[in-house]
């Protein structure tokens, strides 16, 4: 199976090994990654109003990119994810704002949400299947106890993202599970590491961040996974506990025997 | 000079929430993983605009400290979304000639070897138009 991939912006930059391992790890599976070409930024973050247009046209545009290929659309980040899943529902949903995106567009892009956006842990259980995922593990990470964080952006706002349960997900202990380690549940998986504060004021970032890793090393977790270049950052550099944080995809190509592979 | 000539009208245009839907059951508030932070609780925007009463809300602490984490959205019983409403507020004042809470000039200093750039790109995106 072949998907138009989504990587962002970084994905390319601070986040490398999200992105490499994912890709490593795909190809393992028996999954083609096609980057979009000309890729534009999501911007982070999705603002939720009506009428705000012109910030989401690179997410159009990666979509509509996507449906002209006949693939779905693949991302990674949580980010990206998010910002770009809302997109599309937006388009699906409201008239006048798909109007007014297709009036910047032009004629020869226009795009009225026939693209569906898969996040990589989707494709793992739907399309891949955790059990098939099981049988191609070569190194399970046995005696490993993994605190699965989810953060915000994957899971909110529910309906839309409609990956799992906003407040009880188990896609990522599944995930955990099917590389043989042992997911560890932690009050604090789905709330979030304090996001962009950290640029804004630092100690909201460290506040929150504080509570999501002492939270985790409270239910004996030995490292904690996200699909989230801020959360990462922020669980690392903002919270006083320490506690690994590695990306999911980095433990999938570890169990895959794909890890080192050039 | 901060224009405080905002109606509940235009927050309403731009957020898309109803107000009159707000029980004033609290959960939004009770569930922010920010709380202490907030000058001004999600339940507050909700029902301060409903009231009109909105300079003080353009003028808070809140719309910069609020996480857009959508913890308030998603456990909404009557999906008021909160966070859609802070949302307008915000975007109300950045929107706003001078009003911008970061510029590209104070990323330098704010720059470590570690900070993603999805950090910046997100700042920039909730703090300056």
């Amino acid at each position: 199976m072949k998907y138009s991939y989504y990587p962002g912006c970084t994905l390319k930059t601070k986040a490398k090994e999200l992105n490499n391992y994912a890709i490593r790890s795909a190809a393992a599976l028996g999954i083609e990654m096609e980057e979009v070409e000309n890729w534009q930024c999501c911007g982070g973050v999705y603002t939720a109003s009506t009428d705000e247009i012109a910030t989401k046209l690179s997410s159009v545009r990666a979509l509509a990119q996507a449906r002209d290929k006949g693939q779905d659309l693949l991302t990674l980040c949580s980010a990206c994810h998010n910002v770009i899943k809302r997109t599309n529902n937006e388009i699906l949903n409201n008239e006048d704002f798909s109007m007014k995106v297709n009036n910047y567009m032009g004629s020869d892009m226009q795009y009225h949400g026939e693209t569906k956006v898969v996040h990589y842990l989707e494709m793992l259980r739907d399309v891949v299947g955790f059990d098939t995922l099981k049988s191609k593990v070569v190194n399970p990470l046995k005696n490993k106890k993994i605190a699965a964080y989810y953060g915000c952006l994957l899971l909110r706002p529910g309906e839309v993202m409609a990956m799992d349960d906003p407040e009880n997900p188990q896609i990522m202990e599944d995930f955990i599970k099917a590389i043989g380690a042992t997911p560890v549940i932690f009050a604090q998986r789905n709330e979030c590491c304090g996001g962009y504060q950290t640029l804004n004021d630092k100690s909201i970032a460290q506040s929150r961040s504080e509570k999501v890793v002492s939270s985790a090393v409270k239910q004996g977790a030995d490292c904690i996974i996200t699909a989230c270049p801020l959360c990462r950052y922020n669980l690392e550099a903002n919270a006083v506990t320490e506690l690994p944080v590695i990306y999911f995809t980095e433990l999938l190509a570890q169990a895959l025997g794909v890890k080192e592979v050039q | 000079m901060l224009n405080t000539k905002i109606s509940k009208e235009d927050l309403e245009r731009i957020s898309g929430v109803n107000t009159r839907k707000c029980m004033k059951c609290g959960k939004c508030s009770a569930t922010c993983p920010n709380f202490d932070a907030m000058d001004y609780h999600p339940h507050q925007f909700i029902d301060m605009v409903d009231k009109g009463n909105i300079a003080p809300l353009l003028e808070s602490k809140a719309i910069w400290t609020c996480l857009s984490c959508m913890a308030c959205l998603q456990r909404c019983p009557r999906s008021v979304e909160p966070a859609k409403l802070i949302e307008a507020v915000r975007l109300a004042v950045v929107r706003q000639q001078g009003e911008n809470r970061l510029a590209a000039e104070d990323i330098p200093e704010l720059l470590d070897e570690d900070l993603p750039q999805q950090a910046i790109v997100s700042a920039f995106r909730k703090y300056k138009k």
